[in-house]
């Protein structure tokens, strides 16, 4: 692209540093390289290996997992800048890309922030302040109040001047957090003092304000860009109304021509885009901005009006969009404008050609309310890239979706030369796009993408919740449920085919010569006496959009043409004939019924079980080969020690042998673990421990010091204890601290630790925002961590040494087990004050059907000028609730220090601890003093 | 480079020296009338040994069957085929065991076995139907049972048991307990295998009552299954008749008794498929316990085979439907050896056995066929061949074909008893791999000479319409007639020439009877009847059991010279 030399500084960027991960981070190095520009990647411990730290020339370690101590830490990211010698940092999106301090930072170490002046980020950052800042330059504004004045009463007569339905927002965030929508005035008081906490609780800061709610919205944004010497261009705008959960899955560019039913004519459509974009124009001059942002409007569909939103002062994560239609690098533009030249082009040379789409593919469980997951991506096959089609993807086959950050896996990018060409390759790419090994929202983009209101360019913000039955699949539908059996055992039939097909290979592959008498024994068709060897298949199908799953069981009848006989058992059919042809690892050729078909298949194993995906036309389907073999669980089978013996009830321990007890180390009833010692005999001059043979209580323990006992005496009985009053007090701060605001997701988390309470396998709760994710992750493997770590926690209290403890001001820790117990230990000291906590539970069933339980904990305040510890002696049981219970309202449960509240951290003996449980809380009011905030347990 | 072309013949494209002199000639003429008879007669054969087939995959009928899945038990067929590696082969044996014997039928002789591939590794399987009369033993079981263990002992094949039987058949017991190839010597046999390194395993998946106690207990490793598998040398009803003690099954020899306490099953399996995988997991152990066995690992066999130039499947119509009818044996070499190429030995002398040397899936074997009947000449040029063959470790493969050696004055002179014998000396102690397939009639001496069963090969089959008896019906019927007519005449008692022709017909028709490949099969004489469309699978499948033990130095009696 022309740029003028005499305006280039002298010393231009030679070497970016990119904070950031994941796609965007290889997408600015990607542009960085063409350049000639040398990178610089920073990651976490997390993303050692990522594709974005591998593509980057050098790549600094800065620091652990938490984004919080890594890609948020700026004084360590500018310290990776300045040992690298990079002359600029880019932000990309999200994480430190409209952190105004961050930008600052940057220019006083002398650096290049690649992106908008300080100020801008700044002035655009705060949405009352933007919006004033706005509406004094001009730009339209919904109706709404941004004041200052945050009483209750006085917001909700606002409220009523605007008129409902109101839109309740924080000043502060993004990503629909501590968003509410009040329909009606008596709602208003409660949303709103929900939304203050949750604001809280999320960004620290509680204003909120109140605005016009549009019924039938559109989103429409501009891209903007901006050079330092005052030049503010647009490159029109994209439309990103197709949302869910307020976050956006499909964007488009441009916006669609009928943005209002009058404006359906093009001339008139495009005189509202050039609107549009002065409008957006004139909101970056009023910031006096530079670099690439964005200006977002609402568009009321039924009015035709258009309102300033808000500005994103970064590169959005949609912008590919527009490049497309523009053809233009927009990462390069940011790179050269940040160098100080000028735009290289004018506002009337900018083009515009043809239509892109972008869908954001994301591992997250759409059935389950488009919760995130997370997981090991086992076969990863995105679409191949061309002139038209662009995957911008972080991640490669083998790497984990973690945790730890957002879980988007790529984007998806088509352009063709209009709406329904681009529309068309979409679908198409969708249709290829292989992910397996954790759940992914590309059926539903499909099905999104396939929708006829979609095509038909009905589209506004709640466009997935006015046709949910159509994306999310109606469960009450017998024919689509029939039809979607139909078409996952015609994919069974390939399926096992294949398997065959594939196992025989391997077999094959392992033998040295391919042609001998030895290969003899895996000759296709396998040899049997006078008939064909066929074998039975039990395949599980998981549906993944009703997520259930059902059982498939077919016959394979090796034919002597050496194709395969496969039929479905409970299905009257003789079978078909299949015939496979190899065309690669996991790519067939089938003959089926006349048909010839390509499929891939992807095979994997996962927690034991083998998983296999297939992908033909435009069918993906997920099956599990369920072996049905049940294997033995450890304490019903042989493993218990010897000495105890069937004929008693499970737990009865008999002496190992004739022996005089010389100590006994417990008392009755005290609980103890698996391998606790609980006596010992003397016996052959020897001393023999007699320990607990798992956990429990211990009962019947009769024995004294002193006595004889006899072979197969009976010494004491250890019974098992009830997970659920163990589990009870993590219950009840995980659903307070986390799920408080939102009820979806705390009834699955609630469901979830049920599922734990009854068969102590699985546990895994999981929020999900843009920015934010929230964990508890007890998954199958760690089974007998949990049992361990839970009935530890069981030990410590009866001991004394768990207790709650206080720290003031300082962040929740994520301590190892040892130390944590060691410093709760050390906390008690003489200086002790009383002070009780009250555990109390109300089912969900409301303030007049719910039980209430509760509990009194003694504690005792051993602190000091708010630096101390407070300790509780948990010395009697916790309360031993019915765990159904819970299954209405978890959100209803509070725990509470004293009358006020308090912030929780749970930390877990034996290495699992549960990261980020806390959210803000108000301070109870003698606490308040001595600014004490979080405790921990 | 320049080596592997001397180690893999098949990458030299050019191979000026080497000339394939012996391709056989196709043989048969597919428009002849006696070939359309004799594949329309086959074709009756086959499909009336397909419906004997069938009966016997059902296994005991359909209440036995309902039981069985009931208690959520496989049947000997799949169990088999969930321990075999998948999609590979299996070699059942004596298919047809017990065919017609009893008033009761008797499927397969309600024991299944065979020779199958775990974890790469050729295992010999013995399978207890228990649909069939509860899995007990008649005296055919356990001769079944006992031949299966002889070719692992002879193999070298680690044993599978797959025990789920009542132990002997009662009101039997005269037949299958006291003698020496009766039941107790299942367990000597185990005891013997187990001392010379064969891998005995038991898999205990239902009951194993009495005598079948021994089998898991006699094992190296054994499995058991909770619920199903019980093990005891008396049941509860025994034990309440002998000494008043009230117990269950489970808790008197069930899984967890077994494992956790008396320690005579060492695996528990909470189900019959964790059992079976258990079982599958010692077979892939055993890796490093012998170093034969693996069958990746022989080195006879050459990397490369071509398939025979003909037709296979025509072996159904070749194979002789009435015995007097000559048959030319090369036409069924043809269509079993490698590229159809057989290069003969000692061509023109003693033509009506045919000698040489093929190729099977690779494999160098001898063939000995018959081509007539067997002369001084013939029987010499036999046992210089099987001499050359175990000087060299090649194995043999005798194609029977024969109504026996020549009679008549000229031949007694000349001495046949003595060339007789020579050949009886040579087959007896050759130590190669011997395969016997008995293609047609197997009369007299004949059978001995061309290793009958009584010669041990490891493996002998037959075609479905193939005969073994002591001489032929007519002939047979013609001495004893002439026998009876003479005892007739001394007691001074008129034999009408009626009377003379119901008798002749009488034992004419007893001897089709006992001779038919059926009779044969039911009783074990052979190792089944198999579809001559396979024999060539088969004697490979054989060929792979048997190369399984080291070569062996064949050590020969005094020849009569």
């Amino acid at each position: 692209r022309p740029m003028s030399s005499e305006n280039q500084k002298s010393g231009s960027i030679e070497k970016i540093l990119i904070a950031n991960r994941g796609e965007i981070a290889c997408r600015i190095t990607r542009t960085a390289k063409r350049l000639g520009i040398r990178t610089v990647a920073v990651y976490s411990d997390a993303d050692r290996d990522s594709l974005h730290t591998k593509s980057a020339d050098e790549a600094v370690r800065i620091g652990p997992p938490p984004a919080r101590l890594s890609y948020l830490n700026g004084s360590e990211i500018v310290r990776a800048a300045v040992r690298t010698g990079a002359q600029a940092i880019h932000p990309g999106y999200g994480f430190l890309s409209e952190n105004a301090e961050f930008a600052q930072l940057c220019e006083a170490e002398g650096l290049t922030f690649i992106g908008p002046p300080a100020s801008a980020i700044r002035d655009m950052g705060d949405k009352s302040a933007s919006k004033k800042i706005m509406g004094a330059a001009g730009v339209p504004l919904v109706p709404g109040y941004h004041g200052n004045e945050q009483d209750v009463e006085f917001m909700k007569l606002e409220a009523d001047k605007i008129g409902y339905p109101i839109l309740i927002k924080p000043t502060h965030g993004g990503g629909g957090k501590g968003m509410r929508i009040v329909l009606s005035p008596d709602e208003f008081v409660d949303s709103f003092l929900g939304a203050q906490r949750e604001a809280a609780a999320s960004f620290g800061v509680n204003t909120i304000l109140l605005e016009k709610y549009i019924t039938r919205p559109r989103h429409i944004e501009v891209q903007i860009f901006g050079d330092k010497h005052g030049n503010v261009l647009h490159l029109y705008e994209r439309d990103c109304s197709m949302q869910r959960r307020h976050q956006k899955i499909i964007e488009e560019a441009p916006a669609r021509s009928d943005l209002h039913s009058s404006l359906m004519q093009p001339n008139i459509a495009s005189d509202f885009r050039a609107h549009l974009g002065e409008a957006a124009v004139s909101a970056a001059k009023a910031v006096s901005y530079h670099n690439a942002g964005t200006v977002e409007f609402i568009v009321d569909t039924i009015s035709g009006q258009f309102y300033f939103m808000e500005m994103n002062t970064r590169l959005q994560v949609e912008h590919p969009v527009t490049e497309m239609v523009v053809g233009q690098d927009l990462v390069e533009w940011q790179i050269r404008v940040a160098n100080g030249e000028p735009l290289p082009m004018s506002q009337s040379q900018v083009p515009l050609k043809g239509h892109a789409f972008e869908a954001r593919i994301y591992a997250e469980n759409v059935p389950k309310g488009f919760l995130p997951s997370a997981g090991v991506l086992h076969h990863y096959h995105p679409v191949s890239a061309s002139s038209t089609v662009r995957v911008e993807t972080g991640v490669e086959q083998g790497d984990t979706v973690s945790m730890h950050y957002d879980p988007m896996i790529a984007k998806l990018v088509v352009w063709g030369e209009n709406r329904d060409a681009a529309l068309l390759k979409m679908k198409d790419c969708l249709t290829k796009f292989q992910v397996a090994g954790l759940p992914t929202n590309i059926n539903f983009l499909r099905r999104l993408s396939d929708h006829w209101a979609f095509k038909d360019e009905q589209v506004e913000t709640h466009f997935i919740e006015h046709f949910k039955n159509d994306l999310l699949g109606d469960p009450s539908n017998e024919m689509l449920k029939m039809e979607a059996y139909d078409t996952a055992t015609f994919a069974a039939t390939l399926v096992a085919a294949c398997v065959c097909q594939k196992e025989r290979q391997a077999s094959m592959s392992s033998l040295p010569g391919s042609n001998n008498l030895n290969s003899l024994w895996l000759a296709h068709p396998p040899f049997r006496v006078h008939h064909d060897a066929s074998e039975t298949m039990e395949l599980k199908w998981d549906n993944e959009d009703a997520n259930d799953s059902k059982q498939i069981k077919l016959y394979v009848t090796h034919q002597s043409n050496g194709s395969y006989l496969v039929k479905i058992a409970d299905n009257g059919s003789s079978g078909d004939e299949v015939k496979v042809t190899p065309l690669g690892q996991n790519d067939f050729r089938m003959e089926i019924d006349g048909l010839s078909i390509n499929i891939n298949l992807a095979v994997y194993t996962k927690d034991h079980t083998k998983h296999i995906h297939v992908w033909h036309g435009k069918h993906h389907h997920h099956f599990r080969e369920s072996r049905k073999i049940h294997l033995p669980r450890d304490d019903d089978s042989s493993h218990g020690p010897s000495f105890e013996v069937a004929s008693h009830p499970p737990g009865t321990v008999e002496a190992p042998m004739a022996g005089l007890v010389v100590k006994v180390l417990v008392k009755d009833g005290m609980r103890v673990v698996e391998g606790q010692p609980v006596l010992v005999l003397e016996a052959m001059k020897m001393e023999h421990v007699v320990k607990a043979p798992r956990s429990g209580c211990v009962h019947q323990l009769k024995v004294n010091i002193g006595q004889q006992v006899f072979d197969n005496n009976v010494l004491f009985v250890i019974k098992r204890l009830c997970l659920r009053s163990l589990l009870f007090p993590l219950f009840i701060f995980t659903v307070l601290n986390w799920f408080d605001c939102r009820a979806l997701e705390a009834s699955t988390a609630a469901m979830e630790l049920l599922g734990l309470m009854d068969n102590a396998l699985r546990f895994r709760c999981c929020k999900g925002g843009n920015s934010e994710l929230y964990w508890l992750s007890l998954c199958g493997d760690l089974v007998k961590g949990i049992n361990i770590c839970v009935v530890q926690l069981g030990y410590q209290l009866q001991r004394g040494m768990a207790r709650l403890k206080t720290k003031a001001r300082r962040p929740p820790h994520r301590v190892g087990t040892s130390t944590a117990r060691s410093q709760a230990a050390e906390g008690v000291t003489e200086r002790k004050r009383e002070r009780d906590i009250l555990v109390r539970g109300t089912d969900g069933s409301g303030s007049t059907g719910g039980t209430e339980v509760s509990h009194t904990l003694s504690g005792s305040d051993s602190a000091e000028n708010g630096e101390g510890e407070d300790c509780f002696d948990m010395s009697t049981d916790l309360v031993d609730l019915n765990a159904t219970s819970f299954l209405g309202g978890p959100s209803d449960f509070r725990l509470q220090v004293g009358q006020g509240r308090a912030e929780i951290v749970i930390t877990v003996p034996a290495g699992i601890y549960f990261r980020k449980f806390s959210a803000g809380r108000t301070l109870p009011p003698h606490l308040a003093g001595s600014s004490r905030g979080r405790e921990s347990l | 480079h320049f080596l592997n072309q001397f180690r893999n013949p098949s990458s030299v494209i050019v191979q000026r020296r080497d000339y394939s002199l012996g391709v056989l000639p196709n043989g048969i003429d597919r428009s002849s009338e006696a070939f359309v008879t004799n594949s329309r007669a086959m074709e009756e054969i086959m499909s009336q040994l397909q419906s004997h087939v069938q009966k016997v995959l059902c296994g005991g009928g359909a209440e036995a069957l309902r039981r069985n899945k009931s208690r959520n038990k496989l049947l000997p067929r799949e169990r088999i085929d969930r321990l075999l590696d998948p999609g590979s082969s299996f070699l059942e044996l004596s298919q047809l065991a017990g065919h017609e014997l009893y008033e009761d039928s008797l499927p397969s002789g309600g024991i299944i076995t065979g020779i199958g591939r775990v974890h790469g590794r050729l295992c010999m399987f013995v399978a207890n139907d228990p649909t069939v009369k509860g899995g007990t033993y008649y005296p055919i079981t356990i001769k079944k049972h006992l031949r299966a263990q002889e070719i692992a002992a002879q193999c070298n094949l680690p044993c599978l048991y797959l025990v789920d039987s009542g132990g002997a058949n009662l009101p039997r017991q005269a037949d299958v307990f006291p003698d020496r190839d009766n039941f107790g010597r299942i367990f000597y046999n185990q005891a013997q295998m187990s001392a010379e390194g064969i891998p005995q395993i038991a898999l205990v998946l239902g009951s194993c009552t009495a005598g079948g106690a021994y089998i898991p207990a006699m094992a190296d490793e054994s499995v058991i299954v909770k619920g199903n598998g019980t093990i005891f040398l008396a049941g509860p009803p025994l034990v309440k008749a002998a000494t008043g003690e009230e117990v269950s099954a489970e808790d008197l020899g069930g899984a967890t008794m077994h494992c956790k306490v008396s320690g005579v099953s060492d695996h528990f399996a909470e189900d019959e498929l964790h059992g079976l995988a258990i079982g599958r997991n010692i077979i892939k152990n055993l890796y490093l316990a012998g170093k034969r066995g693996l069958i990746h690992e022989y080195a006879n066999s050459s990397s490369e085979y071509k398939d025979p130039l003909y037709d296979v499947t025509e072996l159904r119509s070749i194979a002789p439907v009435d015995q007097k009818q000559p048959l030319d044996i090369r036409s069924v070499i043809a269509r079993i050896v490698d590229g159809s190429e057989f290069d003969e030995f000692k061509k023109l002398y003693g033509t009506t056995l045919v000698t040489g040397f093929g190729r099977i899936y690779g494999q160098t074997v001898g063939i000995i066929g018959n081509n007539g009947i067997l002369f001084i000449e013939s029987a010499l040029k036999g046992v210089h061949f099987i001499e050359l063959c175990a000087q060299r470790n090649i194995p043999l493969i005798f194609l029977q074909n024969i109504t026996g050696f020549m009679v008549g004055s000229r031949s007694e002179a000349g001495g046949i008893a003595k060339a007789g014998a020579k050949m009886v000396m040579a087959v007896s102690c050759a130590k190669v791999p011997k395969i016997t397939l008995i293609v047609g009639g197997s009369f007299g001496a004949g059978n001995y000479g061309m290793c009958g069963r009584a010669y041990s090969p490891n493996f002998l089959f037959m075609w479905p319409a193939a005969r073994i008896s002591v001489m032929g019906g007519l002939q047979a019927a013609g001495v004893l007639a002439q026998i009876e007519r003479s005892n007739k005449k001394r007691q001074g008692i008129e034999w009408s020439q009626e009377e003379e022709e119901k008798f002749k017909g009488k034992m004419v028709e007893a001897y089709e009877r006992e001779s038919s490949a059926y009779y044969s099969t039911a009783r074990l004489w052979d190792d089944g009847i198999i579809d001559p469309a396979d024999t060539r699978k088969v004697l490979g499948l054989c060929l792979a059991a048997s190369m399984n033990r080291d070569p062996q130095p064949s050590k020969f009696g005094v020849f009569r010279m």
